[in-house]
């Protein structure tokens, strides 16, 4: 199971990023999103939408093994374990592994496909 | 304070003094946000006379309460000031990201003061505010600076900026946010540029709280769902508002070289299915909005990148100059955008001289020896440069069509096409009494966002000179301002048919505060009636004169389309504000009541 972007689809409206920290965090807050949208203005104008693709670096580099996946097949961070240390971060091909200053640990995406269900033109699925 | 940031930045530019204040309950509680903390704010801190482009006037940025949040268009951001355009009450509203930011950095306003000595820009990132250099950016263009600010801050920063129109007084210049839209009406860009503010850059990290998470979320879900489900979600997002373009035309709406007609023999050439296969790259929403109106576009023929044409533009510089390649239009659009003007004011103004023109009323002795002939797209574009750097003939353009029918003469008052001093937008009214009454009695002047009523006239009947049609004006113009002051679109209601009980409902959620429509309409009357007490105070002898549309439409019939040989009487027009002013409980000369002024709880603030 992977979560998809089509990014010529996507306009830049951000629902997904807050409906991403609506469903985790209980909060309005699309700084805490688990995916992420690049908008390139005016040239050439299009959006960038980056997800996370399960490839796994961010558990090779983890020091303290603290990137497991779920029963979904998704990677997660635990947050009990985790050191701060953000080599995850820094090894994230895709840059989305994110931080927020309300915490001390990263996180990413756990597949719950709520932002494929906030998506009106439909750039984001799941496969 | 659930749904709002709680905090109102409140910047000193002539002493470069920024001081936080606490949002009041009782102004969230009575305007709810946006326009409503707009109207209230400026009604209340300026004084009598203040002159638009000094330092006494302010410049007012608000959200609403559902700004930012995760309800369908939840992206406008008001900004409001006294216009130089018009010397009475002006707000007009820019969707995009601003607002949304300015609430995850924890504000629900800012309000500008004074005048800087030097150019500066705002820089909000979360806590740390404080004006900043802009010398730099002096004279650059609207989207270049947004560029170049985006690669200084950072993409997350969210910019509005003024182009070089508003910084030389253009009473028509606009702000401009996300490379491509505009708070564009009635010169509020003017104001900025006259306080010496480049731009604004936010960025913000922080959460909007809300009172009932759960509900907050179930209605919120159901508002998306409906939207997608919409029959008109398929058609509206593929065109958005070009979509409505072919529709005017056959309406006999369009309005076409100055006003002269309401269709355009070369419409085709305009056409939003033309446009979306020919310049259309990629869809562009505002936040928050799962049916992406936006368009942003590639003209090849020009070299130019630009959001739209949107309907308005390609109305007023399109056919009402005559241009009927949508690649020329789209440059139009582009200039504008760069320098910074409304292009529906534009479009008028070049429309006039054109007409004057043609008429003989001007000639190649005022024009800076340029032809000014309907239909010629370098013309136009010399034109938009000519009133950017107010050079020649430019200089008179750009302080509107009413100041240069004054200077021009000869009759041409009864067809520079404006109410208040405000140009006309897009939609000609003369076999349209609802809608012309719409224009008549907008706040900031001859605008549609008010009350868009011309399908109400088509559906009952377009001759009709009614009491229902003054009813329904009134009805629109509570509705439709209300999500101006909410910080939301109104475009999920008019071209979804998402139903407005949803909004009731999810302000209640948010805001913990249960209120029903009928009680946000009350406000939205509130709000209503407090601008035209703006205009009372501000303006001198203001009253019914002011409600006039151009002479034009008792003069002169339609000349050619499916409106051809229809007017509207100089009986109708005053019949039409007799009917709005009794149903509005405003007395004979269109003044509120001290009754009205009461029932709206106005009576201790508003002397009139």
């Amino acid at each position: 199971m992977y979560l998809r972007a089509d990014s010529s689809k996507c306009s830049g409206c951000r629902a997904c990023l807050l409906a991403c920290s609506l469903y985790h965090f209980a909060e309005n807050n699309p700084k805490k999103a688990r995916l992420a949208i690049t908008p390139h203005f005016p040239n050439p104008g299009t959006y960038e939408v980056r997800t996370c693709t399960q490839c796994g670096e961010c558990a090779e580099v983890c020091p303290v093994d603290c990137i497991p996946r779920d029963e979904k097949g998704a990677y997660y961070i635990d947050a009990e374990e985790c050191i701060a240390c953000m080599a995850c971060v820094d090894a994230c091909p895709e840059g989305v592994i994110f931080v927020h200053p309300d915490y001390e640990a990263p996180f990413q995406c756990d597949l719950c496909e709520e932002c494929v269900s906030y998506c009106g033109p439909g750039a984001l699925y799941i496969e | 304070m659930n749904a709002y940031a709680g905090t109102v930045l409140r910047v000193d530019l002539a002493r470069g003094k920024i001081t936080k204040e606490s949002l009041n309950l009782e102004l969230a509680r009575g305007y709810l946000g946006g326009r409503g903390f707009a109207a209230s704010i400026l009604y209340q801190e300026l004084e009598k006379g203040t002159d638009p482009l000094g330092p006494g006037n302010k410049l007012i940025v608000a959200t609403g309460p559902l700004s930012g949040l995760l309800i369908p268009g939840a992206g406008k951001t008001t900004f409001a000031a006294k216009s130089p355009a018009t010397g009475g009450y002006a707000d007009s509203s820019v969707g995009g990201h601003l607002c949304a930011e300015m609430k995850y950095a924890g504000y629900d306003a800012f309000i500008f003061e004074g005048i800087s000595p030097q150019p500066v820009y705002l820089f909000v990132d979360d806590e740390e505010v404080e004006l900043r250099e802009a010398s730099r950016y002096w004279g650059q263009g609207s989207i270049s600076v947004e560029k170049v600010l985006k690669e200084e801050l950072g993409e997350e920063f969210q910019i509005a900026t003024i182009g070089p129109a508003a910084e030389r007084g253009v009473v028509y210049s606009c702000v401009s946010h996300d490379f491509g839209r505009q708070a564009g009406r009635a010169g509020v860009g003017t104001v900025m540029g006259a306080k010496r503010l480049k731009a604004i850059a936010v960025r913000g990290t922080k959460s909007i709280p809300v009172a009932d998470l759960d509900e907050y979320r179930r209605i919120s879900r159901q508002m998306y769902d409906a939207c997608r489900a919409s029959e008109a979600w398929e058609s509206w997002t593929r065109l958005g508002t070009s979509g409505v373009n072919m529709w005017s035309d056959e309406v006999g709406s369009f309005p076409t070289r100055n006003f002269q007609s309401g269709a355009f023999e070369k419409a085709e050439g305009l056409a939003g299915e033309l446009m979306r296969e020919r310049i259309v790259v990629t869809d562009k929403a505002c936040f928050g909005c799962s049916s992406p109106c936006g368009k942003w576009s590639h003209s090849k023929k020009h070299g130019v990148r630009v959001e739209g044409p949107e309907y308005e533009t390609a109305a007023l510089l399109g056919a009402n100059v005559a241009l009927s390649d949508i690649e020329d239009v789209a440059y139009a659009n582009y200039l504008c955008d760069e320098y910074g003007l409304d292009t529906i004011s534009a479009g008028n103004a070049i429309a006039f001289a054109m007409e004057c023109f043609e008429k003989g009323i001007i000639t190649t002795e005022e024009t800076d020896g340029l032809e000014l002939n309907f239909g010629q797209a370098k013309v136009v574009f010399a034109l938009l440069e000519k009133i950017a750097k107010r050079e020649g003939i430019g200089d008179i353009l750009a302080q509107g069509v009413k100041h240069a029918a004054r200077v021009w003469g000869k009759g041409s008052s009864d067809f520079a096409v404006q109410v208040k001093g405000l140009e006309m937008s897009g939609y000609e009214s003369r076999n349209a009494p609802a809608m012309l009454l719409s224009y008549m009695t907008a706040d900031v002047g001859a605008h549609h966002n008010r009350s868009w009523a011309i399908t109400y006239d088509l559906e009952v009947g377009r001759d009709k000179v009614t009491e229902d049609k003054a009813a329904k004006v009134i009805e629109l113009q509570h509705i439709r301002p209300l999500f101006d002051c909410l910080g939301c679109c109104r475009l999920q209601w008019v071209e979804l048919g998402l139903d407005l009980g949803y909004y009731a409902a999810v302000l209640k959620a948010v805001t913990g505060v249960d209120r029903s429509w009928d009680d946000l309409l009350k406000i939205s009357e509130r709000v209503w009636n407090l601008t035209r007490a703006f205009w009372v105070r501000e303006v001198e002898g203001f009253g019914r004169e002011w409600d006039y549309p151009p002479a034009r439409t008792w003069k002169e019939p339609v000349i050619s389309g499916p409106t051809k040989g229809k007017f509207v009487s100089r009986e109708d027009v005053e019949k039409l504000l007799d009917m709005y002013y009794a149903q509005r409980g405003w007395d004979k000369n269109g003044i509120p009541t001290r009754e009205k002024l009461e029932e709206l709880g106005l009576s201790d603030l508003v002397k009139i």
